[in-house]
């Protein structure tokens, strides 16, 4: 059984049908990712596996229980967490108060200490910008943060909206090299990008999606050598 | 020894840390309560410095030093009035964006339920038998109980259900809100026998206390009193704000309600349920204006349906007058406005002749202040504009 799995799932804004029947899977312990243009409704899939918005018609599995029809925080309680697109950090919080909304369900403080202590590991920088409010980090940090306050839930399936959106390409390698290592710790990962030849490098499989369905899927791989996808999305001429 | 140590210390620094985010912002208020009482005091005696020369029949300069213990005192209690009531505009502002014109009339709500209370406890004969600080303990707590309540029913009624329509919408609900609760209270206190202008009856507060003997003449001394009553709206007003300020700053529940006024998706994206956020908002806010009624309640003797709506209206104006949807701004403007109020209806007569009466005039200087504010500084005095990276 997949960790994750969306059936036939059709979202929409008001009268808008952004997404259009999607299906995809996401199997224990890998990184897939969500490749396609502005629009095509990559950060919109997240916002409906999160909740946020709710299916008109499919589904939305955990473990093979349906999760659409929840409210937000009873998702994250079953373990779906969310790096969200533009990172979104808590500008007046500080940055231990951000990563300890991220912890804000679990009442285990010797394992939100643990995990505090996995974040520093991961992102050094934050530890030293610990006491320094949310708003005044630079970009690179804000998204360091992000990510850490959604590992914070200790998820099972990590959600990272557009990772690279406004970093420098130093600081871009240096996000998708942390995301590698946690999911080589274990950690279940869907990515929703738009630097698809990155994504792509990192990730097992991925789907293309374009104007709310998806076109394409195959590993990582495969998807970086399909012609199409290389014209499309890696601006190689096929 | 060594190993020992440093828990403590780490521990040591927590308390530090808490300290410092509960007290931070109430030094803050401090220093506006001082700074407006020396600010507002050194103009009053210029003024009447100035215009020494246009009465003859009194020494103006004197008449104003007079009263002026008695004019700060005023001033903190109405300050501290308006500073509870704000909070409750602020925190709902906070975390909805909107302005919860009810508020005023679960402050009426308070101090008719501490009235009901001491009405009760009155006719069983318990009420002089009680000493006072357990009277007002007791009446504040029922006071911000059923406030609490209230407030937590009304979003739950007229405020959640079109949490996604135009902004107009909930603002009309909440004037609804508040027609009907002046009205069902009237309904409540002509039925349950109140009547229209209830008694807050309370047990003997004693004389005031006698602080100084200020000499006016060889003959005359007037004396500096305290009044218990005020005295125990200050205290009492400073442990909530007190309470207040570690709820907000010093919990996780706390972080909680600042996380959902900054971003209420992204605070649901963490775990939180963010209506329950909402309605903890409501309880606290209601609670706090619940018991400044209980506290007016008992101050002033006696309650009336429609008491609501202009401290309502003034601690919304505080609060936007400190910056709406900001915590300690509400505090501070509700003390700066306080005592704005205070000198304006104790010194305008005296200063102008009696040419304006004081106590009317203090309205239109906390209006024009709303006016003002709204006209050239809309973020209020500690308000300031957010700035979010993208």
């Amino acid at each position: 059984m997949a960790l994750l799995e969306l059936r036939n799932v059709h979202t929409y804004y008001g009268n808008i049908h952004a997404l259009k029947g999607i299906s995809f899977s996401v199997e224990r312990g890998e990184i897939v990712t969500l490749i396609g243009s502005n629009g095509a409704g990559k950060s919109t899939t997240l916002r409906t596996i999160s909740g946020l918005l709710t299916p008109r018609q499919g589904e939305v599995l955990l473990e093979g229980q349906r999760i659409d029809h929840l409210p937000p925080h009873e998702i994250v309680a079953r373990g779906v967490l969310q790096s969200p697109e533009g990172r979104r950090i808590f500008p007046r919080l500080t940055v231990r108060e951000n990563l300890e909304m991220g912890a804000y369900q679990r009442k285990d403080k010797e394992g939100i200490q643990q995990d505090m202590e996995r974040v520093f590991a991961l992102f050094p920088r934050l530890k030293e910008r610990l006491n320094q409010k949310g708003g005044t980090l630079s970009g690179g940090e804000q998204q360091m943060l992000a990510i850490g306050r959604a590992l914070m839930g200790r998820p099972r399936v990590l959600l990272l909206d557009e990772p690279s959106m406004g970093l420098a390409p130093v600081l871009v390698e240096q996000i998708f090299d942390i995301i590698q290592e946690i999911n080589g710790q274990g950690t279940t990962i869907l990515l929703v990008e738009q630097n698809a030849r990155l994504a792509l490098s990192i990730a097992h499989r991925g789907y293309v999606l374009e104007t709310g369905r998806i076109v394409l899927s195959g590993t990582g791989k495969e998807l970086a050598n399909n012609p199409s996808v290389k014209a499309a999305y890696l601006g190689e001429h096929a | 020894m060594a190993v020992a140590a440093l828990p403590v210390s780490t521990s040591r620094r927590a308390i530090q840390t808490t300290l410092a985010s509960v007290f931070g912002p109430l030094g803050q208020v401090f220093v506006f309560v001082i700074g407006s009482a020396v600010v507002l005091s050194l103009v009053t005696i210029l003024v009447a410095f100035v215009l020494r020369g246009t009465r003859t029949d009194v020494d103006l300069v004197q008449s104003a030093l007079v009263i002026l213990p008695q004019v700060i005192i005023d001033g903190l209690v109405r300050g501290f009035l308006f500073a509870t009531i704000a909070l409750g505009y602020t925190m709902v502002y906070g975390v909805l964006e909107f302005i919860n014109f009810a508020h005023g009339e679960i402050f009426m709500v308070g101090a008719f339920a501490g009235a009901a209370l001491s009405s009760v406890l009155a006719s069983s004969g318990a009420l002089n038998a009680l000493p006072v600080p357990v009277f007002v303990v007791v009446a504040v707590i029922v006071g911000m109980t059923v406030s609490g309540l209230l407030a937590v029913g009304i979003e739950r009624v007229a405020y959640r259900p079109l949490r996604n329509a135009p902004r107009l919408v909930p603002l009309i609900s909440a004037i609804g809100v508040s027609l009907l609760l002046q009205d069902a209270v009237r309904l409540f206190a002509s039925v349950s026998g109140l009547g229209f202008n209830a008694r807050f009856q309370t047990p003997n507060f004693g004389p005031a206390i006698r602080l100084a003997e200020i000499p006016v003449s060889e003959t005359r001394n007037i004396p500096l009193v305290l009044d218990v009553r005020a005295l125990t709206f200050i205290i009492a007003a400073v442990l909530m704000l007190i309470a207040l300020n570690y709820l907000v700053n010093a919990t996780k529940l706390g972080t909680a309600i600042r996380a959902v006024a900054q971003d209420r998706p992204t605070a649901s994206l963490m775990g939180i349920n963010v209506n329950q956020i909402i309605a903890l908002t409501f309880l606290i806010g209601g609670a706090l204006g619940g018991a400044a009624g209980v506290l007016f309640g008992v101050r002033v003797g006696t309650v009336n349906p429609y008491m609501g709506f202009l401290p309502g209206i003034k601690a919304f104006t505080a609060a936007v007058l400190g910056g709406i949807g900001n915590i300690p701004g509400a505090m501070v403007g509700g003390i700066v406005l306080g005592f704005l109020e205070a000198f304006v209806a104790s010194y305008l007569s005296l200063l102008t002749a009696g040419a304006f009466s004081g106590a009317s005039y203090a309205d239109i200087v906390a209006f024009a202040i709303l006016i003002l504010i709204l006209i050239f500084r809309p973020s209020g005095l500690l308000g300031e504009a957010t700035s979010q990276k993208v």
